[in-house]
């Protein structure tokens, strides 16, 4: 399957990216993919049970997280991830640290206190909604949050909603639910709905599941705009999540959007968890892209690798030490009205 | 006096006045319907969602995470089945975040038997929701109830489902049971609230009562009817023909306590604690297919707690466990809890002697 810029959107296409701004995208992918490598490795040496992530994602998730509009509550983005977010929320600015707490699901992971698997973001402060296992859900709920962007300061907002998923979920009832209630005639809701098409769930070959042409097809009666783009390349991604996202926030309606990405290193730990050689690696292919351009030398990007490295290498030793979170906790957080411990106990 | 549909209309126009009401919507709820049952209609913020309960849900949800206040309805608790995962979703919001977002939704369905609903509206959810840890689970027996804990559901900041039971949708309170406001005469808040059918249903405004606040808690139950000698345990519609076996059985001098559960989730243990040490009988009664049931949950827990407090064998009452509730009334009676069923439980708990 090949993936491009649709004419149309080629036409209109927006300025080239600035040096700095390429830079600085080329940096957070590293920080991403030094992150996701770490995780591996954490897990491989028994420092946490499962890993899934999304390294063969930096070349969309990151230029995805640098154009949120950041903030709480409806006036700005919200993002509904899927368990391949850690570029787009490292490009939002977290804490590649508090990915590692998650791994090894300390009682200071922030985004679920031990209580999920690692990249399962949850960051109210910046409206990350939950990431959570059952594939799809997000795309139900994601018509909810829209409707309360579409809301904000009295229906002159520019916040959207954003929600993501892989291929193979789309064959879920939830992804035609979010079609369907994001694209009602006079109702529409500012979403844009992105699906990173690696061309595989978990080992089933997308060949052999799909009647249509491109999924991004399946928005097109429904009115919406539609796109399928090359996701290994960050300048194609970032032109084309800047103009989706334009429309989605002027035009205050749905935008879907299909992104050809690379499972760098298979599904998840489940199936080993090892750099698959054959696919694309979007971070080497832009690396020498900017080496050729002169933007950056092979020793700097070397360096800055080695730096982030370094960094949480040295952060994983600290936060193998930090403790765990106590049995008693289960009880916090039942429910929003009875805090901690004073939450009614088992049956009543 | 209001019915219990009346008063839940009632409660959802003070929820969208004054409690931050956002959303009233799911199938057929907006105009010109307003309700399957009418229990939208003239509500300002109801609207027509596509028939897809599982975008029902994920809309709420997402509602209620942006800030909104959402009440949404699943037609009959019958067609919730498919959005299981979602309302795990929301009841796990709150924990699986550790604190950090909340869902503050209300999930309205209509439950139960006692219509000619046969296999597919006669449904309970009872025991699907009481398995959703998160979730605070209501449901009503009568109009004044109705009305207060749907405003108690409203405001509060976990998803909360509300439980409608279909055979007490147009039944009028009993003496006390009125919703605070409410005109006295029936005929008078009919034509004041209830759309009438046909016509051009666009122009029609309700005029609502002065109505005021009431939040019943959600978690206390009542005691509708004090006894001595057999407690009974229950909610929603067998709350009626519990105290219908009650009267029969006070002829015979067995003098019935009644609990209405009100919450099933979390629920007044204290209260129930409190009526066996009493009685030293208990019957659970609930139209809900008997195996895995809610009630098992409350008599395993009484065996546990209070063995030594009974005198009798505690029983469950509860629907046979057949994949639906048959059309034919002989059917249906054989399928779900019957006056004749408790008070044959009532006289078999009574006369046991240990
Ligand atoms: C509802 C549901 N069914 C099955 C699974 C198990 N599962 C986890 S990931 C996955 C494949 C998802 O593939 P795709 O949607 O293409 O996303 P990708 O992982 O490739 O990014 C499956 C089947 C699940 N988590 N949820």
């Amino acid at each position: 399957m090949t993936a491009t810029l649709t004419p149309e959107k080629k036409n209109g296409s927006h300025k080239e990216l600035s040096p700095e701004l390429l830079l600085q995208m080329h940096d957070t992918m590293v920080k991403a993919r030094v992150l996701e490598e770490r995780l591996i490795t954490m897990y491989k040496q028994g420092d946490g049970y499962f890993w899934i992530g999304g390294p063969g994602e930096e070349a969309f998730g990151v230029p995805l997280g640098m154009l949120v509009q950041k903030g709480h509550g409806p006036e700005y983005d919200y993002l509904h991830l899927h368990y391949r977010g850690s570029p787009t929320i490292m490009a939002m600015g977290a804490d590649p640290v508090d990915s590692l707490r998650q791994m090894k699901n300390t009682a200071s992971d922030p985004y679920s206190r031990g209580r999920n698997f690692c990249c399962h973001y949850s960051i109210e402060k910046w409206n990350v909604v939950p990431v959570s296992s059952p594939i799809e859900v997000q795309y139900s709920m994601a018509p909810g949050t829209a409707l309360a962007n579409k809301r904000a300061l009295g229906g002159k907002g520019t916040g959207i909603t954003i929600v993501t998923g892989g291929d193979a979920g789309t064959a879920e009832g939830d992804f035609a639910t979010c079609l369907i209630w994001s694209s009602r005639k006079g109702h529409e809701l500012p979403v844009l709905i992105i699906v990173t098409n690696n061309l595989y769930g978990i080992s089933t070959p997308y060949e052999g599941q799909h009647g249509e042409t491109k999924i991004s097809d399946r928005g097109k009666p429904f009115g919406m705009q539609t796109l399928t783009v090359d996701g290994n390349d960050p300048e194609v991604s970032y032109q084309a999540l800047a103009a989706a996202m334009d429309y989605v926030r002027t035009e205050r309606k749905p935008f879907l959007l299909e992104v050809m990405v690379s499972r760098l290193y298979g599904h998840s730990s489940a199936s080993g968890a090892n750099f698959v050689a054959n696919e694309t690696d979007c971070l080497a292919k832009f690396e020498q892209k900017l080496i050729d351009r002169k933007l950056i030398t092979r020793e700097r990007a070397d360096t800055i690798r080695a730096t982030y490295n370094q960094e949480l290498l040295d952060a994983s030793k600290k936060v193998r030490e930090e403790p765990q979170p106590k049995p008693e906790s289960i009880w916090d957080h039942v429910f929003a009205d009875t805090a901690g411990n004073g939450a009614p106990k088992g049956s009543s | 006096m209001a019915t219990m549909v009346q008063a839940i209309r009632m409660a959802l126009h003070v929820g969208e006045e004054r409690h931050g009401v956002t959303d009233v919507f799911g199938e057929d709820i907006g105009p010109p319907l307003g309700g399957a049952f009418t229990q939208t209609q003239g509500i300002k913020t109801s609207w027509n969602s596509p028939l897809d309960e599982r975008g029902i849900v994920g809309m709420a949800i997402g509602l209620a995470l942006a800030g909104q206040r959402p009440v949404a309805e699943i037609q009959f608790c019958d067609y919730a089945f498919n959005t299981i995962d979602l309302l795990k979703l929301a009841g796990a919001m709150h924990w699986s975040s550790a604190g950090d977002w909340k869902c503050p939704m209300v999930l309205m369905t209509p439950v139960g038997a006692g219509i000619r609903g046969s296999i597919y509206h006669s449904h309970s959810f009872d025991a699907q929701a009481t398995r959703l840890a998160g979730w605070k689970i209501v449901c009503p027996s009568n109009p004044r109830d109705a009305y207060g804990l749907m405003l108690s559901a409203i405001v509060d900041p976990n998803p909360v489902m509300y439980l409608m039971p279909k055979a007490l949708l147009r039944v009028k309170g009993r003496p006390g049971e009125e919703v605070p406001g409410e005109p006295g005469d029936d005929k008078a808040l009919s034509k004041m609230i209830d759309q009438p059918p046909g016509g051009d249903r666009s122009k029609w405004r309700p005029e609502w009562p002065k109505l005021e606040d009431l939040f019943i808690p959600i978690g206390k139950a009542s005691i509708v009817r004090p006894g001595k000698h057999v407690t009974i345990v229950t909610y929603g519609r067998d709350v009626l023909m519990a105290l219908g076996a009650a009267e029969e059985a006070a002829k015979d001098g067995t003098d019935v306590e009644v609990i209405d559960l009100r919450s099933l989730h979390p629920y007044d243990w204290d209260a129930i604690k409190t009526s066996v040490k009493k009685t030293n009988r208990v019957i659970f009664v609930n139209e809900d297919t008997e195996i895995t049931n809610f009630g098992e949950h409350l008599l395993r827990r009484t065996v546990e707690e209070l063995f030594y407090e009974l005198h009798a064998p505690p029983k469950l009452v509860a629907g046979k466990h057949v994949p639906g509730i048959g059309l034919a009334d002989s059917l249906e009676h054989a399928s779900v809890p019957q006056k004749a069923t408790i008070l044959a439980a009532i006289r078999e708990t009574a006369a046991h002697v240990p």
